[in-house]
């Protein structure tokens, strides 16, 4: 029989946007009971390798018009300008809570709230712990979480399925790792908070973990994933691991330079215009890659790579403002930023798109909510700047909880034989796949294959062609991804079940992200296609929904809220 | 660029079937830059998909890979292959219950962490409105290396006191405590002294240091130990004072 256990608000995720909004429901209702429910401890969450900064505005030169025009014009025009005002406005508030919190935000001599410079930002209003501040951030959040006895963690748990009735979800069904057991955690709302799908590519700043489980779970629900094919290059990353190098970096006063030692944002023309260092990512990615193209690349044994040099800002600002680049580029990639340049080339760090919500964080299904990267609330639209997204967490994994509450209040409790058959049929899911000895699919090589496609199809630059031979390579993935071989067949621990899980898990988000591509034949922020070499807003300025059907992948579109901010050519 | 082979010693164990621990070999090819998590993946991958470990982030920040590599505790991913020989042994992070292979059970651990109380205790809590609190850069100072800790457990697996007492609150719980006692914005102290400073807390320390030795990320917990030792000397001594003052 399966475990039943019951709550009222059920969280999938334990990072920034999970934990926030776990504070978030118990303060809204004092009766509530919230399930947090992650696959790892919530402090190994990934939002712990998040570097740079958390944006708000913190300075009286700065204001909430100026964050939010930034924000669209990075967005590409895409962004819902509703998201964006709601956004910028929570911004400062939801820091300030972290602030009470604990968070150990550094500060400028007379005890305030330091700031930087960060790009695609007219002004400094980046909020920093030197250069960790997503590990501060969740340990600030998953330390203040304990203090809630209604918030009830279910660690080391996968959720393998949303369990619905009557056209409503009703909770999940999760592996308890440790024991191998499915559990049915039933409550009145969901709220996702999986983050990204990183490891979908092969080369990117996402941790392990990064498999784009909520998208999927959400898209195996019927629920649209948004804007999928927008995924965020970071221009500087460690060759050969992928690790990031911050681009608070450049915030401090780092330089790109190419083999012959020139500035090539300030040389040639990408766009960026006095901006140089601290234009938006999408831009800086599409120079460094052309910079190599021409032959101005350094060559590695990784690749071809270009130079990120902090040698000029001396050792005791680097040694203040930026210790964990330090410690990374030396323990990682052998330099010494203090008297040498740090080989850095683009690669994959978010996802700008996710599971389809509203300013509410409210999905089409009925108490179905999602917060954080795994989401498109479409702050971010076609590209997120840098140090929105930590405060993104913040401010819809809030609003998210705040609605599931209220969801919830005037919600039933379902069907219970109905979902606890659902959840019947995973443990046996689950329970065949860890027989599955005889399965022809090695796990790793699909991994691989589904990387190297994933490259080849939706990298930086993009051709149709290559973007459809990608199509149709995820969808024979995903046939073959049905047959994996698993070795391990105990019950305890079985983490190769897991990567059995995930893949299945990945192969279904890769489909949406290399579908959603191959259907947008302009270019806007992060897709960025050879034969559509322009923005196309006549055709295009509208959101991408994809649809995972038995049938296959469904496209529709939705509108951009508009309404504040006139489109106009993206130019810094 | 290939380092050769190396022959990696690691102790396996299966609750399912296993009654004791027992070691596996794997003699793989590493390469010159490969970190011992690096190697521990490609066993995963390419040879024996049922080892069980933890890892994700691979940049020393997430926490999770800690193992005893040559009965060393070591954060996996940020220890260099090269600077060992041709084998090297694998073992879970000691002074804990195994659950599987190299994963070890993190309850205690985690109960340890709740009963310091890490969080922010005012006697009246803040507003969103009334803003963000001033704070110098010393204050900030006075607890930021203890703030530093990403929870990896290899100070219990170091610790002579944890050994003996699996009950000991231990470097990390106790450098979280500190790390809240001495931020300016705090005023919870008594609450977590009167943890603190009960039985198996920091006057059973016995200042072996190891805990600071193994640290990946220079926390010092003994530093916070002994000044968490000295403060609550200092409350005793003083508590002497105010009595005389009131008489």
């Amino acid at each position: 029989m399966t475990d039943v256990c019951r709550h009222d608000v059920i969280i999938v995720g334990g990072g920034a946007a999970g934990l926030r909004a776990a504070i978030a429901a118990v303060e809204a209702d004092p009766e509530i009971s919230v399930a947090l429910v992650s696959k790892v401890y919530p402090m190994r969450s990934h939002t712990v390798s998040a570097e740079g900064g958390a944006a708000a505005v913190a300075r009286d030169e700065d204001s909430l018009e100026m964050h939010g025009y930034d924000t669209v014009k990075g967005s590409d025009f895409l962004g819902d300008q509703n998201v964006i005002e709601y956004f910028v406005e929570e911004a400062p508030k939801e820091l300030t809570r972290l602030e009470h919190w604990g968070c150990p935000w550094s500060r400028n001599e007379d005890g305030s709230v330091a700031t930087r410079a960060f790009g695609g930002m007219t002004t400094k209003r980046t909020w920093y712990a030197t250069d960790k501040v997503g590990f501060h951030m969740l340990h600030t959040l998953f330390q203040h979480s304990m203090r809630f006895d209604r918030i009830v963690r279910y660690d080391e748990h996968f959720v393998t399925r949303l369990l619905v009735d009557d056209g409503n979800v009703r909770g999940v069904s999760a592996l308890d790792i440790r024991s191998g057991e499915v559990r049915a955690i039933l409550g009145r709302s969901v709220i996702l908070a999986t983050g990204g799908a990183g490891k979908i590519f092969p080369f990117t700043t996402n941790g392990m973990i990064k498999t784009g489980d909520g998208m999927a779970l959400a898209a195996a629900a019927g629920v649209p994933l948004k804007d999928m094919e927008f995924v965020q290059y970071h221009p500087t990353g460690l060759p050969g691991t992928g690790i990031l190098i911050t681009e608070a970096s450049r915030g401090e006063g780092g330089l790109l330079k190419n083999s012959e030692g020139d500035r090539f944002l300030v040389t040639y023309d990408y766009g960026v215009g006095k901006k140089a260092e601290l234009g938006p990512r999408d831009m800086i990615s599409r120079a460094v890659v052309q910079e190599i193209e021409a032959g101005r690349g350094i060559s590695g044994p990784y690749g071809e790579f270009v130079h990120l040099d902090l040698t000029h800002i001396g050792r005791e600002k680097l040694e203040a403002r930026l210790p964990f680049v330090l410690e990374l580029a030396r323990t990682y990639a052998g330099v010494d930023p203090l008297t040498e340049p740090i080989p850095i080339r683009p690669v994959v760090h978010y996802m700008m798109g996710g599971v389809d919500t509203d300013i509410d964080g409210a999905t089409s299904l009925p108490g179905l909510y999602a917060a954080g990267e795994t989401a498109c609330a479409s702050l971010n639209g076609a590209n997120r700047l840098g140090s929105n997204s930590l405060t993104e967490c913040l401010v819809f994994g809030a609003r998210a909880a705040q609605h599931a509450v209220l969801y919830s209040r005037g919600s039933s409790e379902g069907n219970e034989s109905a979902l606890l058959a659902q959840a019947e049929a995973e443990a046996a899911r689950v329970s065949a796949l860890r027989r599955h000895k005889k399965g022809s699919e090695k796990i790793s090589t699909i991994r691989r294959e589904l990387n190297t496609t994933m490259e080849e199809g939706c990298g930086v630059y993009r051709e149709q062609a290559s973007m459809l031979a990608t199509v149709q390579t995820v969808a024979s993935l995903q046939d073959r991804a049905s047959d994996l071989r698993v070795s391990d067949d105990s019950m305890v621990f079985n983490t190769e079940v897991i990567a059995a899980l995930e893949m299945k898990n990945m192969v279904d988000v890769a489909q949406a992200v290399s579908v959603s591509a191959a259907a947008r034949l302009e270019s806007r922020g992060a897709h960025t296609c050879r034969d559509f070499s322009s923005r196309d807003d006549e055709n295009f300025m509208h959101h991408t929904l994809c649809y995972l059907e038995a049938g296959g992948p469904r496209l529709d579109k939705k509108s951009v809220h508009l309404g504040h901010w006139e489109p106009e050519e993206r130019k810094y | 660029m290939s380092l050769g082979t190396k022959k990696f010693v690691i102790t396996r164990f299966d609750p399912d079937r296993d009654t004791e621990p027992r070691t596996e070999e794997y003699e793989i090819p590493v390469q010159s830059d490969w970190k011992v998590l690096d190697a521990i993946n490609f066993i995963k991958d390419e040879i024996d998909g049922s080892l069980s470990y933890r890892w994700s982030c691979r940049m020393a920040v997430c926490g999770s890979c800690g193992m005893m590599v040559n009965g060393e505790p070591k954060l996996t991913c940020k220890t260099a292959l090269s600077s060992y020989g041709d084998s090297l042994t694998i073992e879970p992070l000691a002074n804990f219950p195994t659950i599987r292979d190299l994963v070890v059970e993190m309850d205690g651990f985690m109960d340890k962490f709740q009963k310091v109380k890490p969080w922010i205790i005012q006697a009246k809590e803040r507003a969103v409105e009334e803003g963000p609190q001033h704070q110098s850069p010393e204050d900030l100072q006075a607890f930021k290396q203890f703030s530093m800790c990403i929870n990896c457990m290899l100070c219990y697996s170091a610790c002579p006191v944890v050994a003996t007492d699996p009950e000991f609150l231990g470097p990390a719980a106790i450098a979280l405590g500190h790390r809240y006692n001495m931020d300016s914005r705090d005023e919870g102290a008594d609450e977590r002294n009167a943890v603190f400073r009960g039985e198996g807390t920091i006057f059973s320390c016995s200042y072996a240091n190891e805990c600071s030795e193994v640290c990946p990320k220079n926390v010092d917990p003994a530093g916070a130990v002994n000044q968490a030792k000295f403060n609550a000397v200092v409350d005793w001594a003083s508590s002497f004072v105010v009595k005389r003052e009131k008489e």
